[in-house]
């Protein structure tokens, strides 16, 4: 069966079993390995990415899903890196190995679109899904702040 | 590393160096909507290093064109090494950072070690990297004055250029490179290092995270990352126990799985299991959904093996009786027995602390390629050394025909210094006849890990009728990393130098001894390894005795360290100290140093006041990697955990640290992975085979589980560079016990504390 989703943008037609999560087929078929595999069960929020706007986990989300509707993934939030939350990432050193990075962003850009101004608790409601190795949490709060141009806080 | 992933990371070095000059928007170019090809590694092009210039050692290399070749030899796993590596070699040479390419090491004994582990990146290669960049600068300055006919002292290296002071000439790096690689390289005692005045790392606390706009706009390229025509995707079916095998199996409904191609079985792996793969059925796929369906498919008989019995539960209570019975004596100071007979009192207590899984985010995967007997591998390894070795004796090769590139890692914490995910992709590379990338699932990574050990201590203080403490026995059994490799049935004096032989104690009587303990899973490294249970169970127990005297932790934490003084090893009681490979001369036992981090610590959180704000406050310090370290944890009541961390003070004295910026990002993460180990910590075993399976029953804690507030002090010092990736973790651990215990009343003696505040 094929599927119609359109990236990033752009429209792709993929010839792909349906049941294949979406996670599967950006990495695999689509070669955007910027969404991460880390728990395969929505436990994680490493793969996180947009459709139609939305939060989803794409590791859980079955490609027919995604079939007819918009998909943005950490490649295409930005033309050049240059989203606030990218932006107030990297001048506050946010990630440590880096490998959630993409799926806290994703999640992040979906709650400042919801709600430019989140409170702490907000934040963390929103975040909770998003597991960090390194122990990133304190600056991707402080980062989130920064880019809805709130005070960062002690990062 | 590959040409793409090279290119990849160049790119992400300049523009990070352009954020952190200019201030300016990061600006990575448009990416291409299909981005298939930047993932695929192309035949290696002639790297600017492979030309001509000066290369006076495997590190550096100035091409003619100026542009500046700096060689990270260790791996990036999230202590920002690639940040930190690379600065230190610029500032000593006079690089201009915008003219600096930095390309990650392959695995190659030239390099000197390069097993990432250890918090020895800058602790043991601070100097030697220093003289090796200094040996470049020398020989541009050479290059220079022979030209101008001037001495060299009155020339200087700076922004890639060399100027001639007097006269301000200059010439670029570029000009000289070639003259200069003509010269004769010279001694380490000809070159000299440059004042700390002149370094800009040392006066910096915001030095860039040079990966960070690559690591924010998917750029990055780690384990799974990476693509090559014809390769296909491998998930295997491990044996549930370590050591066991296949016993028979039927591939048929997997092989008509959409997309599987092949169905290969691994080698069985035969004890002592070191660095081999587990074995198993692995399903070849065109995608990794297809070879994971295909594994669900495999229909497989096990024989389980030797270490079926292993039961965890049980196991607790073997650990226990084995720390109630002497042990082997590695520690004697005084009279232990004759002290505990005439103390006043006598405060002991039984601690665990079991397995720990890495659960790093990336789970384990990597990439091989087998052709005309050439081996060559992308794996996000710590230990590049050891995984070129493994794969060649799994191929049958010479290391030669074994080449080891090194991705970015999506975590490690001593995981990924095994070889066996690498010498798996091998193995199957060369028996599909195409490249192939092993997919590791999260369930895979919980059930076949190098956990940390399990361990159980009983630790007793004898006290006077004044409170002071006379007599310290101290009792620790766990089943050794050792045992990986070999039939090592209890820790050995090695082990013990993680917290047990090097504590700071102002007591006459010390004794400690290390119990039997027979390993059933594989063990390896974790981040901060044995410190973190010896820390737990030292941590707690001072504080412990604090409240049987009714006194202020804090200052029997201080009147156990006693006064500021080097140990050496007859006022520790000890023979010999391994000290994570220093010397005593350089890095002493200092309790001086302990003290000093308990007295910052305490001053940051305001510790004397702490009665009044209604939070439940504790404290620990430790020192481990020849660092020092003290935690203050302030928890609340919540509703959810019963407890949670609401504020945390760290201080670390790790001697002089190059990256301060990253230092302090290791702290914050340090007291999160802290709080993780200790309240949710812990997998465990029934026959064998860890019951655990995802982030569900293995947890780690999330966004609202940690403190909003971690407040770092970083100790000012110009002393030699200690360890700074693991220190941090093992006194969280204690400090949150002794928290809970200020807030509820409740002395948990086990890990997972969360499993102590339900019962």
């Amino acid at each position: 069966m094929s599927v119609r989703i359109r990236v990033n943008g752009v429209e792709k037609t993929l010839d792909v079993d349906p049941d294949m999560p979406l996670l599967w087929a950006l990495r695999d078929v689509l070669g955007l390995t910027g969404t991460k595999y880390g728990c395969g069960e929505a436990l994680c929020g490493a793969c996180s990415v947009h459709l139609d706007g939305q939060v989803v986990r794409a590791c859980v989300t079955p490609v027919r899903r995604a079939d007819g509707h918009a998909v943005t993934t950490i490649e295409g939030l930005s033309p050049d890196g240059s989203h606030p939350l990218q932006r107030a990432w990297v001048e506050l050193g946010v990630p440590q190995c880096g490998y959630c990075q993409a799926g806290q962003i994703m999640t992040a850009a979906a709650l400042l679109k919801a709600k430019p101004k989140p409170s702490d608790d907000e934040i963390e409601q929103s975040m909770a899904g998003n597991l960090c190795r390194c122990g990133t949490y304190a600056r991707i709060c402080a980062a989130i702040r920064k880019a809805s141009g709130m005070p960062e806080g002690e990062r | 590393m590959s040409q793409d992933a090279m290119r990849v990371t160049r790119r992400s070095f300049l523009v990070g160096l352009n954020l952190s000059l200019a201030g300016l928007a990061i600006g990575l170019p448009a990416l291409a909507d299909e981005p298939s090809g930047r993932a695929g590694p192309s035949p290696r092009a002639a790297a600017p290093e492979d030309g001509p210039g000066l290369r006076p050692n495997p590190f550096v290399h100035v091409a003619p064109d100026g542009t500046v070749t700096l060689v990270c030899h260790r791996s990036e796993m999230g202590q920002g090494v690639r940040s930190t590596i690379p600065v230190l070699f610029a500032d000593e040479l006079g690089a201009d950072m915008k003219r600096v390419v930095i390309r990650q090491a392959d695995g190659d004994k030239k390099y000197g070690d390069q097993n990432t582990d250890g918090s020895s990146s800058i602790r043991k290669f601070y100097d030697d990297l220093r003289y090796v960049a200094a040996t470049a600068r020398t020989m541009l300055v050479a290059a220079a004055a022979a030209k101008w006919k001037v001495k060299p002292e009155t020339c200087e290296a700076r922004g890639n250029v060399v100027v001639h002071v007097p006269t301000k000439r200059t010439l670029g790096f570029g000009e000289l490179a070639e003259a200069a690689g003509n010269l004769p390289v010279p001694k380490r005692e000809n070159v000299k290092l440059r004042p700390k005045s002149e370094l800009g790392w040392a006066n910096s606390t915001s030095l860039p995270l040079l990966d960070g706009p690559a690591y924010v706009t998917g750029q990055a390229v780690f384990g799974a990352d990476l693509k090559l025509p014809d390769m296909l995707i491998a998930v295997i079916a491990r044996p549930p126990v370590v050591g066991g095998k296949v016993a028979r199996y039927d591939a048929t409904r997997a092989l008509q799985v959409p997309g599987v191609k092949r169905v290969v079985e691994m080698p069985a792996a035969a004890r002592p299991y070191g660095f081999q793969p587990w074995g198993g059925i692995a399903v070849l796929a065109e995608n990794t959904w297809a070879a994971m369906r295909g594994r669900a498919a495999l229909d497989i008989t096990w024989d389980l093996g030797d270490n079926a019995g292993y039961d965890s539960v049980a196991y607790r209570d073997t650990l226990l009786a084995s720390v109630h019975a002497p042990g082997t004596t590695y520690r004697n100071l005084g009279d232990v027995d004759a002290a505990f007979a005439k103390a006043a009192r006598i405060v002991e207590a039984d601690y665990v602390v079991p397995h720990l899984a890495h659960l790093s985010m990336e789970p384990p995967a990597a990439l091989a390629r087998v052709t005309g007997g050439r081996c060559e591998v992308w794996s996000p390894t710590q230990h590049p050394q050891a995984a070129r070795t493994q794969v060649a004796k799994t191929l049958g090769l010479g290391e030669d025909a074994v080449t080891v590139h090194v991705t970015l890692l999506g975590g490690g914490f001593g995981r990924k210094s095994k070889a066996d995910f690498s010498a798996e992709a091998a193995f199957l590379a060369r028996e599909a006849g195409v490249p192939v990338r092993v997919q590791w699932t999260r369930e895979d990574d919980i059930h076949h890990d190098y956990y940390n050990t399990v361990n159980a201590q009983q630790i007793r203080a004898g006290l006077d009728a004044k409170g002071k403490v006379i007599a310290w026995q101290h009792r620790t059994a766990f089943p050794p990393i050792s045992s990986t490799f070999s039939d090592a049935d209890r820790p050995g004096i090695t082990d013990l130098q993680q917290g047990v032989l090097d504590l700071a104690l102002d007591v006459p009587n010390v004794r400690a001894e290390a119990c039997p303990a027979k390993a059933h899973v594989r063990i390896g490294w974790y981040r901060s390894v044995y410190n973190i249970f010896h820390a737990f169970g030292i941590g707690s127990l001072i504080d412990e005795i604090a409240h049987a005297r009714g006194a202020d932790p804090r200052e029997v934490w201080l009147d156990i360290i006693g006064p500021p003084r080097i140990m050496g090893l007859a006022a520790l009681g000890i023979e010999k100290l391994a000290n994570y490979g220093e010397s005593l001369e350089k890095h002493p036992v200092d309790a001086g140093r302990l003290r000093r981090v308990v007295e910052r610590v305490t001053a940051s959180a305001n510790w004397s006041e702490r009665k009044k704000d209604g939070r439940g406050y504790g404290l620990a310090a430790h020192r481990s990697f020849v660092s020092y370290t003290a935690v203050v944890l302030a928890v609340v009541p919540d509703e959810r955990n019963k407890v949670r961390v609401d504020e945390a003070w760290i201080c670390m004295d790790a001697g002089l640290v190059v990256n301060q910026e990253r230092a302090h990002a290791q702290m914050q993460g340090s007291v999160v992975m802290g709080i993780s180990n200790a309240f949710f910590g812990g997998v465990t075993m029934k026959g064998g085979a860890t019951q655990q399976s995802n982030f569900r029953d293995a947890r780690i804690a999330r966004i609202g589980e940690v403190p909003r507030k971690i407040h770092v002090d970083l100790v000012p010092s110009d002393g030699p560079p200690c360890g700074v990736g693991e220190p941090g973790v093992p006194p969280v651990g204690p400090a949150l016990a002794n928290a809970v215990f200020a807030l509820t009343g409740k002395r948990i003696r086990e890990i997972p504390l969360v499993r102590g505040l339900s019962g």
